[in-house]
């Protein structure tokens, strides 16, 4: 016998779930069209993968969630995508959300299957992704998707698997059905989930008010070392911490997750996905679902494909509609009402319940709290409801946040004995909205003043950078305006110099004429030959003088070589003559030299300036 | 006697300087930047850096505020903030000053994209920089970086800007309280 602790607290309200337990499970049909909502998980929202008029196959992957968290959702049946649109989903708040509607052919025909049949052969993470890809994610309510939670953090080692069977709150009995009908299936699961995970112990927790259930499960565990813990039937102990705390005696940490203690919880419907997934390749299309309440005429447990629409199953259930008053989903207890019947099975649709008036009715008015702390001895999570309703009331978060407000699991059981029927719970979700709108406001808050604080020493960057580049342009400018002025100032200096030269040059031609003119009156002769020479260097005319007195030089000496030769008086005459047409054309060829020496002198010095 | 007197005033003299020195030291070595008070109160402020204060900014107000300037000023931050900082400085709540505006639903700025010119006037105005886009090129707001604070609505010369309440979708839904107000004997009908 497992050895089993008690949790503090908890609650037992009337059971009612024999009016669903005493037909078999029926498979609820193929109705005129499946919604498909894009989000049935905890995490972000799938994206479709088909188009509208697109045909698709049974099992066929229709959406899928390629960035974040959550799981894929398939075609529960082979048929054409008739939208992809905002339709109403099972939520408490009544709003729409984005689903796919697929019309059924009615040839239920399947895509292409890879059944596992030895999974024990692959690898581990294969099987996770099998897992992932078949859709699955927790089937007990929250939806978080199950490859996720079967990979507990790297430094927690599970050692305490259970499967959750026991199906605490009134009403539903989805998953004592299962059980009772589909017990190898649970352990085929299970046992998948064992091998992934290898702890030392597997434990299905089931309230002793399920005894078919626990005689099937047992028969189906006969020679494994899964262990049946019967536990006693209290409300909320099918809660996870619950459950967990009856079968270990171990707690969970405030804001921690089962693995901190190496224990992990699945839910029984969650195992039969497993076990489909792996063993059938066939992804997560249908669950059970129980229809129940006085409203309905044969209440009991349907197979259903996710999407079919919550009327149908009524319907099929022989729902009286006069005698609806309110449509609960999910059980008394936790659910919420439904506001319209057009919402389709989710993979967290466990329960609907069609309750007349006299069944459930309308909650009386809310009285003051008159301090009985009733609600404190039921709380299974050893709250302080009171405090925590003081504190959501006046809108003292911050205070019922210290008072763990978020470790409250809605159980309900503090509304469900409160003598003044104060509607607990309610306070206490709309205290856990509004301090997580608070949080997300002040995180929004946070990087609103990141942002512009990064814009303010942007703009004030830029504008030293401006002033920066305005001083360096000013500074270039003024330098420029410098250099300008530097070189007019040499320009002008060497301009003075230039005519300082010129002057200079003007003095020593003044000189030179000077000379010249006496000269000239010293020798006129002289002075006419070399006047042309000296006052302007002529090259070409002092060639020309040269030339005419070679000849006339070689006249002379032809003269005076025939006087000779002929003996005559005037040889003495003509040798003077020719000496002196000689001193003549050395004279003549020392003039041309200094002509042009001139010259040259002339050129370089006009170069150089 | 006077010896007695002498080396008392002497004694304490000295302790005097002494503990006048460290004092003064520490004042000196262990000295706060700034005014802590200012970050408590930009904590408080929304951050919409809207100006609807009168203020340039959030931490502009946050500065007057410290220096003594009324809480009621901010119209997003609305009721909450005010208690908020009522509470930090231990005065006396105030209804908020409507002169600057009133509470609002939370807003973000939508672009009409075919009738954006491309001015980039817009993007000048953002004080998140939450405005995307280039000279004669559409502009568009980065939705989740909007603080919603109107500023880019003045300066665009095509009117193109829209203010946009946000509606609460499926996801960003909350419970709401429950109804109170009615007792039981309203329900019975009874009179008293």
């Amino acid at each position: 016998m497992t050895q089993l602790w008690d949790f503090s607290g908890g609650i037992h309200p009337a059971e009612n779930k024999q009016q669903s337990t005493a037909r078999p499970i029926r498979t609820a049909g193929l109705p005129e069209r499946l919604i498909l909502p894009l989000q049935q998980h905890i995490g972000d929202p799938a994206e479709p993968l088909v188009e509208v008029g697109e045909r698709v196959l049974k099992g066929q992957k229709i959406a899928d969630v390629t960035v974040g968290m959550g799981v894929p959702v398939h075609a529960p049946t082979s048929g054409v995508i008739e939208s992809i649109a905002e339709m109403p989903v099972p939520h408490p708040s009544g709003l729409n959300d984005w689903c796919i509607t697929l019309k059924p052919d009615g040839e239920d025909q399947w895509r292409e299957r890879h059944p596992v049949t030895d999974y024990r052969s692959l690898d581990r993470e294969a099987v996770l992704g099998i897992i992932h890809e078949a859709g699955i994610s927790g089937m007990g309510g929250a939806g978080f998707p199950t490859d996720i939670k079967l990979r507990p953090p790297k430094d927690r080692k599970v050692d305490t698997l259970i499967l959750n069977g026991a199906e605490c709150e009134p009403y539903i009995t989805a998953d004592d059905m299962t059980m009772r009908e589909k017990a190898t299936e649970v352990v085929a699961g299970l046992k998948v989930m064992a091998w992934i995970l290898r702890p030392e112990r597997c434990v299905i927790g089931i309230e002793d008010n399920k005894p078919e259930a626990i005689e099937a499960m047992q028969k189906a565990c006969e020679g494994t070392q899964i262990e049946i813990a019967v536990i006693p039937t209290k409300y909320p102990s099918g809660g996870e911490k619950q459950l967990i705390r009856v079968l270990t005696g171990q707690e969970v940490p405030s804001a921690g997750i089962p693995a901190d203690i190496g224990v992990m919880c699945q839910n029984i419907g969650t195992a039969v996905a497993v076990a489909r997934a792996v063993f059938d390749d066939s992804p997560l299309i249908s669950r059970i679902v129980t229809i129940t309440g006085e409203a309905v005429r044969e209440p009991g447990t349907f197979d259903a494909l996710i999407g079919t629409p919550i009327d149908y199953l009524l319907e099929q259930a022989g729902v009286e509609p006069q005698k609806v008053n309110r449509l609960v989903l999910g059980g008394p207890m936790m659910g919420y009402t439904l506001t319209t019947t057009a919402v389709p099975v989710t993979k967290t649709t466990n329960c609907v319940i069609a309750a007349t008036e006299a069944e459930l009715p309308a909650p009386p008015p809310e009285q003051p709290c008159i301090r009985c702390g009733q609600c404190a001895e039921v709380c299974p999570m050893e709250l302080l409801p009171q405090q925590l309703f003081w504190y959501s009331k006046s809108g003292e978060f911050e205070k019922a946040e210290h008072l763990n407000l978020f470790d409250c699991i809605e159980c309900g059981a503090c509304s469900y004995v409160c003598p003044s029927s104060i509607p607990l719970v309610q306070y206490y979700r709309y205290a856990k909205g509004e301090i997580r709108v608070q949080r997300a406001e002040q995180i929004k808050a946070d990087r609103a003043r990141e942002r512009f604080e990064a814009r303010q020493a942007r703009l004030e960057r830029e504008q030293q950078e401006k002033e920066q580049r305005r001083k360096e342009r000013a500074k270039a400018a003024a330098e420029a305006q410098a250099k300008k002025q530097a070189e007019a100032e040499k320009a002008a200096a060497s301009g003075e110099a230039v005519d300082e030269r010129a002057a200079k040059a003007a003095l020593v031609q003044q000189a030179l004429e000077r000379k010249k003119a006496k000269a000239a009156k010293a020798s006129p002769e002289a002075s006419a030959h070399t006047a042309t020479s000296e006052d302007k260097p002529d090259v070409e005319a002092l060639e020309k003088q040269l030339s005419q007195a070679k000849s006339k030089l070689d006249t002379m000496q032809g003269m005076l070589d025939d006087a000779k030769a002929q003996q005559a008086d005037n040889v003495d005459k003509l040798e003077r003559a020719v000496a002196k047409n000689h001193d003549r054309v050395q004279r003549a060829e020392q003039a041309l030299a200094d002509a042009r020496k001139a010259l040259a002198g002339t050129t370089e010095s006009q170069t150089s300036d | 006697m006077w010896t007695g007197i002498l080396i008392a005033v002497a004694v304490l003299l000295a302790l005097a300087v002494v503990f006048g020195g460290l004092l003064g030291f520490a004042s000196e070595r262990f000295k706060v930047e700034g005014n802590p008070l200012v970050d408590q109160i930009d904590a408080l402020l929304p951050q919409t850096q809207c100006g609807q204060c009168g203020f340039p900014g959030c931490r502009p107000y946050a500065e007057a505020i410290a220096q003594g300037e009324a809480i009621n000023k901010c119209p997003p931050g609305g009721e909450s903030t005010i208690k908020a900082l009522a509470d930090l400085l231990d005065v006396e709540p105030q209804p908020l000053d409507s002169e600057h505006g009133v509470e609002q639903a939370r807003r973000v700025a939508v672009i009409r994209e075919d009738e954006c010119i491309g001015c980039t006037k817009c993007i000048q105005a953002c004080p998140v920089d939450a405005i995307l886009g280039a000279a004669k090129h559409m502009h568009t707001v980065i939705e989740s970086e909007c603080t919603g604070c109107d500023l880019c609505v003045e300066p665009c010369p095509v009117d193109c800007i829209d203010m946009v309440t946000i509606e609460p979708d499926i996801r960003t839904w909350t419970w709401t309280p429950p109804r109170s107000g009615i007792i039981a004997t309203d329900r019975q009908g009874a009179s008293a």
